[in-house]
């Protein structure tokens, strides 16, 4: 039996959740859910539409609000309870925050940020980025089973989940944890300020990385924007330092975008950005470097110097 | 206040990606290396922590002679002295020996705080310091962006997925692991770069650590998702073909 840890927050199911039992399912083991957490139940409910053999609701006072050491002792003691042969999580933000806990734990290998899983012959390899996305790695978890991974948002398809004829049943599972023990008091989540800019609905959008060296070169790029009718955006390390606000930011902490056309200008293509736009129709990417990961999802590419090349493309756009 | 912070070596960005022979992991003698960027704003927020409450940065490095270079960089930008967990094999090991040997090149040192990047540009397990905190028994948060710290208690900003954030409340001694952009960072001046020749670096020799808990069988570049169409020639050359492209195929634009 494959264990699948869902996530939920407010009774709102993420939908990574669904990308990590199909992962599990595709492996020919049952599957199991567990759920955490206040509001649970509403979320595994939705879950329970997988073809999966239970769901299991696990919510306490001391899990009402997500905490590492609330999740590592509940998860502890259900998973030695139940010893599956693996445990898969979705790679979240709150996966990262607490598993690599869970797995000191239970003494069992975690790897994380998974993006393929091959069982051949009793051995199963995992494939996962290494170098920011440039390098994909294969890797066996060594030690006692079950090991524990954590999926890369998007490396499995939600939509590749089958459905069990009915729903799976929704248990409760009684899972003592002590409230006293749990040492992060968190506070209610919140966004930093309204969005002044929303990005997902921007037809066309040139974003600039790292490439473009310095916020005095932003012009270049604005001026791109301008002649194509696109907004301007950037990935992390742009906003990091300052050159353009936070509200321009695509990728995992960022927004998440779609438009018709993206032009990648300097971005090299670490995972973080691309989640936030690979799903993007036509994509567009110069870099100096002919070996960027962003060349791999993209649909025309020039490896070359941009402030060589965007003006030409500005002057071409112009005429 | 007493703050570990936990830094790495790691190979530029700049670096053109070579893989060994044995496909096993980068050739990498040749290889230019720098601060691994997350240690870089952890240092930096340890500097600032201790510019306001006093104390003492320590920071903490695990691999072979070469990682010097950057205990000396953060020496230079302030950190008071280091250790240095000498070591060929802990620069490409996984997170959990490395962790295990962190906890016990530091454990007697009772910190207050130890400050850990999020996660490194090379191996990217995202580990090290939660296993690490787990290891010392300290509650640990992930992903901070602000970090407030009041008689014993720190009260620090995590981020969240898309612009969410959350505060939360722990007990010292606590673990972080800091996001980039948390900070503005501060570079080297000539006179740290001078200071930092005499401060100490204490040079530890792990004792036999935990066993691995994975195994790199092979690294290869990855395979295109998509069929990527490479346009070349001049700037103008290639500027006139992607617009035609963008225009007659693509129709993203007028």
């Amino acid at each position: 039996m494959i264990v699948v840890i869902g996530e939920q927050r407010g009774g709102k199911l993420n939908r990574a959740t669904w990308e990590a039992v199909a992962a599990a399912q595709s492996l020919g083991d049952t599957v199991k859910v567990i759920v955490l957490g206040g509001g649970a139940d509403a979320a595994a409910r939705e879950i329970a539409a997988a073809e999966v053999t239970e769901v299991a609701v696990v919510d306490a006072p001391a899990l009402a609000d997500y905490t590492a050491d609330g999740y590592v002792a509940a998860l502890a003691s259900l998973i030695e309870q139940q010893a599956p042969s693996l445990v898969v999580f979705p790679h979240t933000y709150q996966t990262r925050d607490f598993v690599p806990a869970l797995a000191t734990r239970l003494g069992r290998a975690l790897v994380t940020d998974v993006t393929a899983i091959n069982r051949a012959e009793g051995r199963t390899v995992y494939s996962r980025p290494v170098f920011q996305g440039k390098l994909s790695a294969e890797v066996e978890a060594l030690g006692p089973t079950p090991h524990l991974v954590t999926l890369q948002i998007g490396a499995f398809r939600a939509d590749a989940a089958k459905r069990g004829a009915s729903a799976a049943s929704v248990t409760a599972a009684t899972v003592s944890v002590d409230a006293g023990a749990v040492r992060q008091k968190p506070e209610a989540p919140f966004q930093e300020a309204r969005q002044a800019v929303d990005l997902s609905q921007a037809e066309r959008i040139v974003a600039v990385g790292r490439g473009i060296k310095g916020q005095e070169h932003l012009k270049i790029a604005e001026d791109l924007a301008k002649a194509l009718g696109a907004e301007l955006a950037a990935s992390r390390p742009i906003c990091d330092a300052g050159w353009l606000p936070m509200d321009r930011q695509i990728g995992s902490s960022g927004q998440t975008v779609a438009p018709k056309l993206y032009v990648a200008l300097g971005i090299s293509g670490a995972i973080q950005h691309l989640v936030g736009m690979k799903g993007s129709r036509t994509i567009v990417a110069i870099n100096k470097d002919p070996e960027a990961p962003i060349f791999e999802i993209a649909d025309y590419g020039i490896a070359g110097d941009l402030f060589e090349i965007v003006p030409a493309l500005i002057a071409e756009l112009n005429k | 206040m007493k703050i570990a912070v936990c830094i790495k070596q790691v190979v530029t960005r700049e670096w053109q990606l070579r893989v060994n022979e044995a496909k096993t992991w980068i050739r990498d003698q040749d290889a230019s290396f720098e601060l691994n960027e997350p240690d870089a704003y952890a240092l930096e927020e340890a500097l600032r922590l201790k510019e306001k409450h006093t104390g003492e940065v320590v920071v903490v490095s695990a691999g072979p002679t070469r990682v010097s270079q950057v205990i000396r960089e953060a020496l230079a930008r302030g950190a008071d002295r280091a250790i240095h967990i000498e070591s060929d094999t802990l620069a490409t090991a996984d997170a959990v020996p490395v962790a295990d040997a962190i906890a016990s090149a530091i454990r007697d040192e009772t910190f207050d705080l130890v400050l850990t990047g999020l996660q490194s540009d090379d191996q990217g397990f995202g580990q090290v310091g939660v296993i690490l905190a787990a290891k010392l028994g300290m509650p640990h948060a992930t992903i901070i962006m602000e970090v407030q710290a009041k008689d014993s208690s720190l009260r620090v900003k995590r981020e969240l997925e898309g612009g969410w954030f959350q505060w939360m409340t722990l007990p010292m001694p606590a673990l972080l692991t800091i996001q980039s952009g948390i900070n503005q960072l501060r570079y080297a001046t000539l006179k740290g770069i001078m200071a930092a020749k005499k401060k100490e670096i204490r040079k530890v020799t792990p004792s036999p650590s935990a066993d691995s808990t994975q195994r790199i069988l092979n690294v290869h570049f990855p395979q295109k998702a998509k069929q990527t169409q490479m346009v070349s020639g001049s700037p103008a050359e290639a500027s006139r073909e992607l617009v035609k492209h963008l225009r007659e195929d693509a129709r993203v634009i007028s």
